[in-house]
């Protein structure tokens, strides 16, 4: 038993800014899981084991096999474990969309740092804090320094922080395409060159949508609520802003089955550097309107223009952040 | 540097047909155009991809100038309309941003309209003066 866990590679999850969203995901590989824990010896999850950061500082460069990081670096202590992580990793995966792109925890790039911690420490409706305590990084007590990480003003994915081998796009990651990446790696299967997206199709989620599709004239758009949207037709053709046409595919189309937009967590197709542009392109060829008043009347009807384009990928835009 | 001191960088992105040749006319006819104005030929305003003019930005651009044929000449038929919805499309995202929409402009140039090309490209510059330099934070 002991030789056996010896040989078996060494797998690290770790999360950062996230939800736990991409743990859960991994628990819906359902009875596979048992698989991964056979075919691996998890060193490190903060989440289901008792490991400590001592632990993983205290192993061998190198000496973790696999590490699945998800989640985007918010904090000094994201940042830190980036680091160590990918110093202690053969092959370092950044798991999902947040860690890929930046996600939802990267929709705080749309404000500042000052912005939030007025909101969450003073203005928050459920807030009582008279004192006007906030969260510092040192602080001195009779009992001696005790320190907290540092908030950043800006969200930013793993890939700006260290060097990634490998991207798993998805909020989160489907269990089957994760499980494709887990059997490949298993199997000792030729991996591709560093820096690619893998456990995702190469195409748009549109190609792998179960709705018809027409040629398209839009004079309008709607939000969600305000329509009863016909199950046969395209969302898109409906006048509602679906991110299908900038979403890269992987998902099986999931969200547009059960009709709802896709929010475009897979982040932007191959060959697309910047999501929100591309779905700008493509909203915009799709307006049936050539006056100015017609068509500035007809974008007007889409809220919140960069939360839109931009929900999951705002760190890893063109842009990066809205400017203070 | 800040105020009207800066030397402004503007992208431009011209049309094969109409908007390069109009400055290709100004310059044969010795109109001066504003040194600012950095031309890009594409062959179709509807070329213009909104990716073009945030990376433009993001790579320390200060303005960025769009041009195409005027309405209903474009040489591809309907590439300049595209060009219009997608300038109305990017001033929305760019408020959304925090970077004035101001820094954008959309104009129609005729091949015959040299004149018209060197002066949009000095009231740009003067537009971009008086914004300042575009500094974008990560």
């Amino acid at each position: 038993m002991t030789t056996e866990t010896i040989t078996k590679p060494k797998l690290a999850l770790y999360w950062a800014a996230s939800c736990g969203g991409c743990e859960i995901a991994i628990l819906e590989l359902y009875e596979k899981v048992l698989d991964v824990a056979d075919a691996f010896d998890i060193v490190f999850w903060p989440v289901a084991l008792d490991t400590k950061y001592a632990d993983v500082e205290a192993m061998e460069a190198d000496s973790i096999d696999l590490c699945l990081f998800n989640g985007a670096i918010r904090t000094s202590e994201n940042e830190h474990l980036a680091h160590m992580l990918r110093e202690k990793a053969k092959v370092l995966v950044a798991f999902g969309s947040c860690a890929a792109e930046g996600s939802i925890p990267g929709l705080a790039n749309t404000t500042t740092k000052d912005a939030i911690y007025d909101w969450v420490y003073h203005q928050s409706p459920t807030t009582v804090n008279p004192d006007g305590v906030v969260p510092l990084t040192s602080f001195e007590l009779p009992e001696g320094e005790v320190d907290l990480p540092e908030f950043y003003e800006s969200v930013r994915t793993l890939g700006q922080t260290i060097d990634v081998d490998y991207f798993i796009p998805g909020c989160p990651p489907e269990a089957h395409q994760i499980w494709a990446v887990v059997e490949a790696i298993v199997s000792g299967a030729e991996l591709p060159p560093p820096g690619s997206i893998i456990g995702a199709g190469d195409k748009t989620v549109c190609e792998e949508c179960i709705r018809e599709r027409e040629e398209k004239h839009l004079t309008g758009f709607v939000r969600p609520h305000q329509i009863i949207a016909d199950p046969e037709l395209c969302l898109l053709d409906q006048g509602i802003v679906c991110m299908g046409p900038a979403t890269r595919s992987g998902c099986g189309g999931l969200c547009v089955g059960a009709g709802m937009p896709c929010r475009g967590c897979y982040g932007p197709p191959p060959n697309v550097l910047d999501q929100g542009a591309n779905m700008m392109s493509a909203l915009s060829s799709a307006i049936d309107a050539h006056s100015e008043e017609e068509v500035a009347a007809i974008l007007d009807q889409i809220a919140d223009p960069v939360g839109t384009f931009y929900r999951f990928g705002l760190p890893h835009s063109t842009l990066g952040r809205v400017q203070p | 540097m800040t105020g009207n001191n800066h030397d402004p960088k503007i992208v431009g992105f011209l049309c094969n047909w109409c908007a390069y040749s109009g400055a290709d006319l100004a310059g044969v006819s010795r109109l001066q155009s504003s040194p600012s104005l950095r031309p890009v030929r594409l062959m179709c305003s509807g070329r213009i991809d909104p990716g073009f003019v945030l990376s433009a930005f993001r790579s320390g651009a200060d303005g960025v100038l769009m041009v195409g044929c005027h309405p209903g000449d474009c040489h591809y038929t309907e590439g300049n309309y595209r060009a219009l919805r997608r300038k109305l499309m990017l001033d929305r995202a760019l408020d959304g941003f925090g970077i004035d929409p101001k820094r954008l402009r959309l104009e129609w140039i005729s091949a015959s309209e040299g004149e018209k090309y060197a002066r949009v490209s000095w009231e740009m510059e003067e537009q971009i003066r008086e914004l300042g330099p575009l500094e974008l934070q990560r």
